[in-house]
């Protein structure tokens, strides 16, 4: 089932809006971005796969310091490059839609703070992620003890059974203390 | 007693760690082929041949103590602590990463296959060339077996979620489809192996022809729905400006503009309601011209005042007549009172009745009531969203995981979103590790002083405010023919003084040096709403207390259409004060940093203000529908201009702010805040009003009557006594309403089902507490597991850790 980059088959449209949390629009507006991206020659090829460089030129996620994290996600490819075709750029953005549920967001913020992949947030994860927020300059990043404190204090708070890491269902028991979460995971293409 | 598990393999390197010899006596446990990667998509099992003879192994022989002390050696006690990598042997560590813990999220069931199925026949390959090592094919073998048993077991769990979906409904299958986090290739998988199946066993049955036709009526509707559904939450009103806002400034910015979208729609909805129900039918049947009307001379001044032509046009409560509208009119009416309509019939029945008292008394009150019931609903469900059962003990992780706003695209924007975070995260760190500044007395009680002083300025200003006002309004009703432009100065005075105060209020804040930025937006906000309500108190009070008790002693005919025109005026004032603020405030005082002082520091939207602001303008409309029906729609006009005004001016002279804004729980906050001292003291002045005051009884719809509640009543008894059948209604009304036993019976049992719901939350609370204990037993249970059986095979020294 591929989509050639010059239209998007009805049935397949209605397939796509049936499975992910994108309205019609939304969807054709995606297809539109993405065949943008790509060049002449790939644009007549079925189910291409765009280099994670050309995503990531996008104005929603050109910025983002997770943005590397995020095509990691959901990209589909083998080599694990980031590559994403256009089935993996509606996971992305169904993901991150309106109408997605608060599980699924916090599954996938889990997975795009997972920095090393193993499926726990464990100090180094955690040492990332901190440090992708507050930024590159010298002046907004912590010191080492204060990332240390920090990272102390997030583990006594979300560890629950206290093994020195933060699995799915802590994050997920954090995230649903806070009722600002569903609306800060968005992209708004 | 053996437990076998399989490992399955993602790697296609052959990269097999040999375990050494496995003697089949010993307990000792042996891994079988392991891959080198990550273990992320594979849910992993582990080949243990431990506890072969699990008899002899009793606690005595376990290395570890439970409570983590080497029985023959110490250990570091961090190591126990936690189950981080520190001297784990790799398979340990692959026992770790394959814990149902920590694959619970990676689904992805369709990838495993096809990796297996690729490692397989690289084995396959190899054990052909390799046969140096005796051991290898064995083991080959057996990877091969645990591939293939690992292969069924992914295609197991692909065929477990599909036959989860067939035994739901179809599109409960569908959103549960929808909300499982595959991939999209694996989701249309799984939906053509789920529902295909279902279409097909449906048509191969012989259905009726009657069923067959309403599943496909029924499908088609479903798809119907679903396709407009889309469509209809698309045609949200401003969608695309609002997301170019937040993605510039973030969720703070974005909570006003939402809020003013929120307010466009409750006027809105009242405008309809007016309209349909009051506005429409009296404009069609305009009542007669009183003969002193000027209405020639129209001048643009009184489209600010209120007063000629307006005043005697279908915006302001003297125009509606106290007359029952018919299709047609009495027999001994003269032609010159309402020359379309033809003479009745007394023969034929009298068709279409409408009465304007009636329909005003009762528009205005079920637009109130509706109003109310969406308030009360939005407000639950505002705090449904904020409530937790459990108050946590810190928010430091709840900052760290959720704070990030995606939405934010703009590179200045984000860097300032980092700033923000860093400074919150940093003032949090030392807040709680170096604890409150230890103050000396002298300082905390120069604090205390300053406090007190800005307090008591504000305080004073109010009071000073609040009398002006006063004594400015007894003053303009005074002297009585009344010019066009000392109408105005009220209007105009009450602006300014809602313009100027709150930024008086914002210095003295700063000057007073808060520590948290959250105490100083509700002292701001708080200082900001105790002048509004005084002055919002004092001029209703002029109104209810002095000009509708003695409306002559003022020399109005019409109190009601000339309170009217005081909210049209302050509303029209306010507006265009905003105006001028926007534009020589923000607008000017940005050139002026620029220019003359050569910062680069833009102004700050203040969302407090602002949302303060459109509070106050929403309490005047609901206070004003009463005399001045069409009043929502002026209010919507403002709304509107106000959205592309404040955009604009907020994309040009305004930045970011720095501090720290709680979205959600500032949204509840506002619109408790429009529910409460707003809506509910506005509908108060409406009820009482309605209840107490008597209308005038030269205009309007309620003249001669002693109040406006009455004209319900008799329309009541008119009902009644034309369809004797609800006699019992009103018998029940009666009976119930005005009933004190009743009205002392309902809140009781809404006080008791209170009661029992806090009740219910304290035991949730009590529970939750208990299953955390019980996790933390469970990780402790799981670290000695896994720390005693690395010990183990350290000790029967054939993995070197």
């Amino acid at each position: 089932m591929g989509t050639t980059a010059s239209q998007l088959g009805k049935d397949l449209l209605s397939e796509y809006q049936e499975l992910t949390f994108l309205t019609k629009q939304e969807i054709l507006l995606a297809h539109k971005r993405f065949t943008e991206l790509l060049t002449k020659d790939e644009k007549d090829l079925p189910n291409t796969r765009v280099p994670a460089e050309r995503i990531l030129t996008l104005p929603e996620l050109k910025s983002n310091p997770f943005r590397k994290r995020i095509c990691h996600v959901f990209s589909t490819s083998e080599q694990k490059d980031g590559s994403l075709t256009f089935e993996d750029f509606l996971d992305l953005l169904s993901a991150f839609s309106d109408s997605a549920t608060l599980e699924i967001k916090s599954h996938y913020a889990f997975r795009i703070f997972d920095f090393d992949d193993d499926g726990t947030l464990d100090c180094g994860d955690l040492e990332k992620l901190v440090n992708c927020l507050t930024g590159e300059t010298d002046e907004t990043r912590l010191t080492t003890e204060e990332m240390r404190q920090l990272i102390n204090n997030i583990l006594e708070e979300s560890d629950i059974d206290k093994d020195g890491t933060v699995n799915l269902s802590e994050f997920q028991h954090v995230i649903s203390r806070s009722p600002d979460f569903v609306s800060s995971f968005k992209i708004v293409l | 007693m053996a437990y076998s598990v399989n490992i399955c393999q993602m790697d296609s390197e052959s990269d097999f760690e040999n375990l050494g010899e496995s003697e089949p006596g010993q307990d000792s446990f042996q891994l079988v082929a392991e891959p080198a990667v990550s273990t992320q998509r594979c849910p992993q099992t582990l080949q243990m041949d431990v506890f072969r003879e699990c008899t002899r192994i009793n606690t005595e022989q376990l290395p570890l103590t439970a409570s983590g002390h080497m029985r023959d050696e110490t250990l570091d006690r961090e190591q126990m602590n936690s189950l981080q990598r520190h001297r784990w042997s790799a398979a340990t560590l692959k026992v770790l990463a394959s814990m149902p813990s920590r694959t619970a999220g990676i689904n992805s069931a369709a990838v495993i296959p096809r990796h297996a199925r690729n490692l397989s026949r690289l084995h396959q390959h190899q054990t052909c060339q390799d046969s140096s090592q005796p051991s290898r094919p064995m083991q080959e073998d057996f990877v091969q077996a645990n591939i293939e048993e690992e292969l069924s077991n992914e295609e197991n769990k692909k065929e477990q979620l599909v036959s989860i979906l067939r035994g739901l409904s179809v599109s409960e299958g569908m959103s549960k489809l929808r909300a499982s986090p595959l991939s999209l290739a694996d989701k249309m998988e799984v939906r053509q192996l789920a529902f295909s199946d279902v279409a097909e066993s449906s048509l191969i049955r012989n259905i009726p022809c009657y069923s067959r036709l309403s599943m496909s009526v029924s499908r088609t509707w479903h798809h119907c729905l679903f396709s407009c559904l889309p469509v209809l939450t698309s045609l949200q009103l401003w969608h695309s400006p609002i997301k170019r806002l937040s993605g510039r400034f973030g969720t703070g910015v974005l909570s006003y503009f939402l809020f003013l979208r929120t307010l466009l729609l409750f006027n809105l909805l009242l405008f309809v309601i007016n309209g349909l129900f009051l506005v429409f039918p009296q404009a069609v049947n305009p009542p007669p011209r009183p003969h002193d009307s000027d209405l020639n001379n129209f001048t643009g001044l009184e489209l600010l005042t209120g007063t000629g032509y307006l005043s005697q046009s279908v915006m302001f409560y003297g125009y509606y007549t106290n007359t029952i509208l018919k299709n047609c009119r009495a027999v001994n009416s003269t032609a010159a009172e309402s020359p379309d309509l033809p003479v009745c019939d007394s023969n034929k029945p009298q068709k279409v009745l409408y009465s304007i008292p009636a329909a005003y008394f009762f528009t205005i009150a079920i637009a109130f009531f509706t109003i109310c019931i969406i308030l009360v609903y939005s407000i639950s469900k505002a705090f449904g969203r904020g409530f937790q059962v459990l108050k946590s003990n810190g928010n430091l992780a709840v900052k760290v995981f959720c704070s990030w706003d995606f939405k934010v695209s703009k590179k200045t924007s984000v860097r300032l979103q980092s700033e923000k975070i860093s400074t919150q995260l940093k003032e949090l760190l030392s807040e709680m590790f170096h604890g409150e500044n230890k103050k000396s007395c002298m300082q905390r009680l120069c604090r205390l002083m300053v406090q007190l002083v800005a307090w008591a300025a504000c305080l004073a200003t109010i009071f000073l405010s609040a009398m002006a006002v006063h004594y400015l309004s007894e003053d303009a009703i005074k002297s009585s023919p009344l010019k066009e432009t000392e109408l105005l100065l009220l209007a105009a005075v009450v602006s300014g003084i809602n313009l100027l105060l709150p930024g008086l209020f914002n210095l003295c804040a700063w000057v007073e040096n808060y520590d948290s930025p959250s105490v100083l937006v509700y002292v701001s906000i708080f200082r900001n709403l105790l002048l509004k309500v005084t002055i919002v108190g004092v001029l209703c009070f002029r109104w209810l207390g002095r000009i509708a008790v003695e409306p002559k002693r003022y020399g109005l005919q019409c109190w009601e259409t000339f309170v009217g025109q005081e909210l049209y005026r302050l509303l029209l004032m306010d507006f265009i004060f905003t105006v001028l603020y926007t534009f020589f405030g923000e607008f000017l005082w940005r050139l002026f940093t620029k220019q003359v002082l050569k910062r680069n520091r833009m102004p700050v939207f203040d969302i407090a203000r602002n949302v303060l602001e459109l509070i106050y303008g929403q309490t005047l409309t609901w206070f004003g529908v009463l005399f001045a029906p069409l009043l929502p729609a002026v209010q919507i006009i403002k709304l509107f201009v106000l959205f592309y005004m404040k955009k604009s001016s907020l994309v040009l002279n305004c930045q970011a702010s720095r501090k720290p804004w709680r979205a959600n729980q500032m949204t509840t906050f506002f619109i408790s805040l429009l529910c409460f001292p707003s809506f509910l003291g506005a509908a108060v002045s409406v009820t009482y009003t309605i209840w107490t005051i008597k209308p005038s009884s030269g205009c309007g719809p309620f003249r001669n009557l002693t109040t406006m509640f009455q004209s319900g009543q008799q329309w009541a008894q008119e009902l009644e006594n034309a369809h004797p059948i609800l006699s019992w209604l009103s018998r029940a009304y009666n009976s119930l309403l005005e009933n004190p036993l009743f009205l002392f019976l309902a809140p009781g049992v809404f006080l008791m089902v209170i009661y029992f719901h806090t009740q219910v939350i304290d035991g949730q609370r009590r529970i939750i507490s208990r299953l955390e204990k019980q996790i933390e037993n469970e990780g402790k249970d799981k670290q000695f597991l896994i720390t005693n059986l690395q010990a183990i095979h350290e000790r029967s020294g054939l993995v070197s850790p």
